[in-house]
């Protein structure tokens, strides 16, 4: 009788409610987690996988002998290699070209590399304007690679205890 | 300025009439048009705090010309009319809902003279009007040709109805209080501080209204008309544009009105708490303002904690408990009242 009487007391006085109610109230004055995105960013591991690019070594020779292990890991065949012997007796690729709307940055590539040639960088912050651009050709591999040198190595060192 | 005046006399009596009140209607509709904007900004802000967000700030400094954003964006879309909708109807289902939403605020006195009908069946006028809104929605469901229209202003009529009648029974007990449908007088009962605030021996009353008023405006936790994740957008899903919008502001309005209502009706109008120093150096006028401010802050409050109804709970809610506290404190009231020496408790 005594729990019906303080049952039906707490249902018409809404307790229930106001808890939940005092719940949100509280999470109002919390502070706030939102990252004002273009102005601030989250911090970002080194093994990031974005836009991707052809390596060189220091002395200015391209990385990539055209193995195609690649194009054969590639699970969403967003790669495409032919080669041909060059004048100097060595096998170089004359078209490396990754579709970004087929790729689904998943990084085989780059673990199936034995030269360490094709990496992923952490840009990604890019965009295309139109149609076709979405095609990476092996110069714009390789520009992108020769401008983040630097962060790409840094970022293969950092990881390079843990692989 | 005296050329001016001497015109004005000239004018006939009828036609100075009109343009007084012409003017007086302007000076309510803007502020409450440029309320109804800064609502949807304190909205997002609010239920964006409350998911411990920051909410809109890009546009103008912390976001303050976002409504201005919003307003622009709607008001230069295309009005997409569906083939087989009704055209008439279609287009005149936002106005239907718009214009009572505005009428109604002819009767709310803002101050004891700030008010443009002083109508002695104010009240009941408030309740014929708010009932009208339902018209627009079912009319924007009827004539959008959809059934996920139709799905949402069927059960936005049967909710309506439902509240309707517990709304209007709490507020059948606090005319049997204060005597009269006039809201200066119902204000005015409440005079002397917030002791003789009808909140508290009204407080069944209060919350039934204040709920049903929630449902009356299809608000979260009562939106099935609306119904997001059920069927999209309900009785509103085939507009866009400015018709969209046009039922965005009546939303809105709807809800002032509440609010409003809610503090004449309940917490004294635009009397002070205390009748003492510090508080009547506030004008009136800014005390109701703060009311309703605060009747706002509970809707949106409401909107980011309680998940929506299931139906047949929404229809249990409104016939099977809150008409029958109503009929319950209404008794209650009129045998204090008139059967023992306790009435004036209820005045």
């Amino acid at each position: 009788m005594l729990n019906w009487i303080s049952q039906n007391f707490k249902t018409f006085l809404l307790v229930e409610l106001v808890r939940g109610l005092s719940v949100t109230g509280r999470h109002l004055f919390k502070r706030k987690t939102t990252i004002q995105y273009p102005e601030e960013k989250t911090p970002k591991s080194p093994r990031f996988r974005g836009l991707h690019a052809l390596r060189r070594y220091p002395n200015g020779e391209e990385r990539c002998i055209a193995c195609k292990l690649c194009e054969a890991v590639c699970p969403a065949l967003a790669i495409t290699i032919e080669s041909e012997e060059r004048n100097d007796g060595t096998r170089r690729t004359t078209r490396y070209d990754i579709d970004l709307f087929k790729c689904i940055y998943c990084g085989f590539c780059e673990e199936a590399c034995p030269v360490d040639s094709i990496v992923e960088t952490d840009i990604h912050e890019f965009h295309f304007e139109n149609r076709g651009e979405n095609v990476m050709t092996k110069e714009m591999l390789l520009a992108v690679g020769d401008q983040y040198e630097q962060q790409i190595a840094d970022a293969r060192r950092a990881d390079s205890a843990f692989r | 300025m005296s050329t001016l005046l001497s015109l004005w006399g000239q004018l006939p009596f009828a036609i100075q009439v009109a343009i007084e009140s012409l003017v007086k209607i302007v000076a309510i509709l803007v502020p409450l048009l440029l309320m109804v904007a800064y609502v949807t900004y304190a909205e997002r802000k609010i239920i964006g705090y409350i998911q411990v967000r920051v909410g809109p700030n890009r546009v103008g400094p912390r976001g303050w010309l976002q409504p201005i954003a919003d307003f622009l964006k709607l008001f230069f879309k295309e009005i997409v009319i569906p083939t087989n909708a009704n055209r008439a109807l279609f287009i005149s289902a936002p106005v239907l809902s718009l214009i009572p939403a505005l009428a109604a605020w002819a009767v709310i006195p803002f101050t004891e003279t700030l008010v443009l009908a002083n109508l002695d069946i104010g009240l009941l006028y408030i309740l014929a009007l708010t009932s009208m809104g339902v018209y627009g929605v079912i009319v924007a469901g009827w004539a959008s040709n959809s059934k996920y229209a139709f799905l949402g202003a069927m059960r936005s009529a049967a909710q309506i109805v439902a509240y309707e009648i517990a709304m209007g029974f709490a507020l059948v007990g606090l005319l049997m209080a204060a005597g009269s449908l006039n809201l200066v007088e119902i204000v005015k009962a409440q005079q002397g501080g917030l002791h003789q605030w009808y909140l508290w021996p009204m407080f069944p009353l209060f919350l039934v209204y204040f709920i049903s008023g929630v449902a009356e405006t299809n608000r979260a936790p009562f939106d099935v008309a609306e119904g997001e994740s059920e069927i999209v957008a309900g009785f509103h899903v085939e507009y866009s544009g400015i018709s969209f919008m046009v039922f965005f502001m009546a939303e809105y309005a709807n809800m002032l009105l509440i609010a409003t209502l809610a503090a004449i009706m309940f917490l004294g109008g635009w009397y002070a708490p205390f009748d003492i120093a510090p508080f009547n150096w506030i004008p009136p006028f800014f005390w109701l303002f703060g009311k309703v401010a605060v009747f706002m802050f509970v809707f949106l409050w409401l909107r980011a904690t309680f998940p929506r109804y299931r139906y047949d709970q929404i229809m249990r809610l409104g016939w099977k408990v809150f008409i029958p506290v109503t009929l319950v404190w209404i008794t209650v009231i009129g045998v204090f009242r008139f059967l023992t020496p306790w009435g004036f408790i209820f005045r």
